[in-house]
Parts: structure tokens; C-alpha cells; sequence
């Protein structure tokens, strides 16, 4: 499975649902293209859900970090919901974890903004 | 975990194009003996992921996605280490040059972090210069916990 990406809204806040492999090439892209369009159209507050993200590479972590910078640049809030094991270990072995503000709860993060 | 399941040792190798289906295929093929050489669920991730790495490093810094270049790909095992070889035809680059992904100045950096993540993954990591051109990188994963 290569990525899928479904955004929703939940009040002012562009909840992001992604699914499958963020990996260098259509998955790092797919994710690349979202983000910017959602800047693009000024949404300032965007909540990644990558609960059923199977798996992400350094590509993928790059296009995390680039997207972090692309919307606080913007003056916008990007936060990471749901992260399973193999993602938050990637995330603590590159020092980034505590870079993003990381929520475990949709409702929790929501608010947090 | 290193499990030791003492499973028939199997060698495989190929000559790939330098796309990046090449780079699903080498995870694809690596995955596969490493599993039936008794890794389990992590050390399978961790293994996919340092080929995977390997190998955009050779398709993509290395050939530079050139189709007259092909990258070199051997995997297998014997009843203590899971080894992969991955060559490729480029031009080489400084080894020391890497920049530390963990500095405080690079951690947003959006590249740099494939060489620092399959030395996190692997159990031993070597890179050298071909004397035909390129480099080849050796990824090793021990089977039975020294």
C-alpha cells in the first residue's frame, strides 16, 4: 500500500488522516502536495493523523520536518496525532520528538490549538 | 530480539536499475530472507529500512536515477550474519563529509539523515570507494547475539 491522504475539518482545525507508507517518491510527494495547498489556502492550524501510517523513511521524516517549517513560517500550528511505536522511535532517534507537540488523543489535540 | 532459528543459509544477487522500484525490490527481496532467517518483526523493519536507505542512496545520489547505471545487490546469511552488499556506479563522495543529523543545526534539516539511520539499525556499517568507480556499502546484522 503507497499513501492515502483524507483531510477533514473539526472546527477551524484541518485534521489530516494519513494512511500507508510515507516513503521518498509518491508517498513523500502526496504528503508535500497536501501540506502546501493547505498553506496555500491559509489554513493555520493542521493536525496529522498518522495513525495507520505503516511505515516512513528518511524521505518521509523530511517531509515531515519541511512541512513543520512551512506552516509555523506561515504563522500557522502543525501537530502530529497518533503516532504508533516504529514512527515515535524514529522520531526520538533523530531528536525531533520533541520538536512537534505529539497528542495520543484527536479531542486533546484539537483543543490544544 | 536476534533470534537464531539456524534456518538454510540463502544468498541472492542482482543487477538493478536505478529506479526506485528497484529500491521496493531490494526491501522486497531482503525482507524476505531475512524473515525466513529467523529475524523477527523489528529487526524486519529495521533491515527494510536500512536497504531501503541503501538503496535510494545508490539509485538516487549515486546514479543519479541514470539508466545506463545499475546498482549492485547481493544479500544473504550464514548461521551468525545477515549481510547485504549494495554498489553502485556513481561518482562517490567524501565519507567524512557527512554532516551529524543529531547537531542542533541540523536537526530541521529536511535531508541527511538516511547514513545516520542505518547505522542506528545495523549491527556493523561500512562504506568504501570501488576502485571502477562508486561506492559499496556492507550492512550486517547479526543472527545470534555475540
Amino acid at each position: 500500500m503507497s499513501i492515502k491522504l483524507n483531510t477533514r475539518q473539526v472546527g477551524d482545525v484541518s485534521v489530516v488522516d494519513v494512511a500507508g507508507r510515507i516513503t521518498l517518491g509518491e508517498g513523500s510527494s502526496a504528503l508535500r502536495d497536501t501540506m502546501r495547498d493547505m498553506v496555500g489556502k491559509n489554513q493555520k492550524k493542521i493536525l496529522l493523523n498518522l495513525g495507520e501510517v505503516s511505515y516512513i523513511d528518511s524521505s518521509g521524516i523530511g517531509e515531515l520536518v519541511s512541512g513543520f517549517t512551512t506552516v509555523t513560517n506561515s504563522g500557522g500550528q502543525l501537530k502530529l496525532l497518533n503516532l504508533n511505536k516504529r514512527v515515535k522511535d524514529l522520531l526520538q532517534i533523530t531528536k525531533l520528538y520533541t520538536v512537534f507537540d505529539v497528542h495520543e488523543d484527536e479531542a486533546g489535540a484539537i483543543r490544544s490549538f | 530480539m536476534r533470534e537464531n532459528k539456524q534456518q538454510v543459509p540463502e544468498t541472492v544477487e542482482r543487477f538493478l536499475d536505478s529506479t526506485l522500484d528497484s529500491v521496493d525490490s531490494a526491501e522486497e527481496i531482503a525482507v524476505g530472507i531475512a524473515q525466513r532467517a529467523g529475524f523477527d518483526d523489528d529487526n524486519l523493519t529495521r533491515i527494510g529500512m536500512a536497504v531501503r536507505e541503501s538503496m535510494v542512496n545508490a539509485v538516487v545520489h549515486g546514479n543519479r536515477y541514470n539508466a545506463h547505471k545499475k546498482v549492485r545487490f547481493s544479500v544473504g546469511h550464514n548461521t551468525h550474519r545477515f549481510t547485504v552488499r549494495i554498489s553502485d556506479e556513481g561518482e562517490g563522495f567524501d565519507f567524512e563529509s557527512l554532516p551529524d543529523p543529531l547537531a542542533p543545526e541540523n536537526i530541521m534539516r529536511t535531508s541527511g539523515r538516511g547514513i545516520f539511520l542505518i547505522r542506528s539499525f545495523m549491527d556493523e556499517f561500512q562504506m568504501r570507494h570501488l576502485e571502477r568507480g562508486g561506492t559499496e556499502v556492507t550492512l550486517v546484522k547479526y543472527l545470534v547475539s555475540k
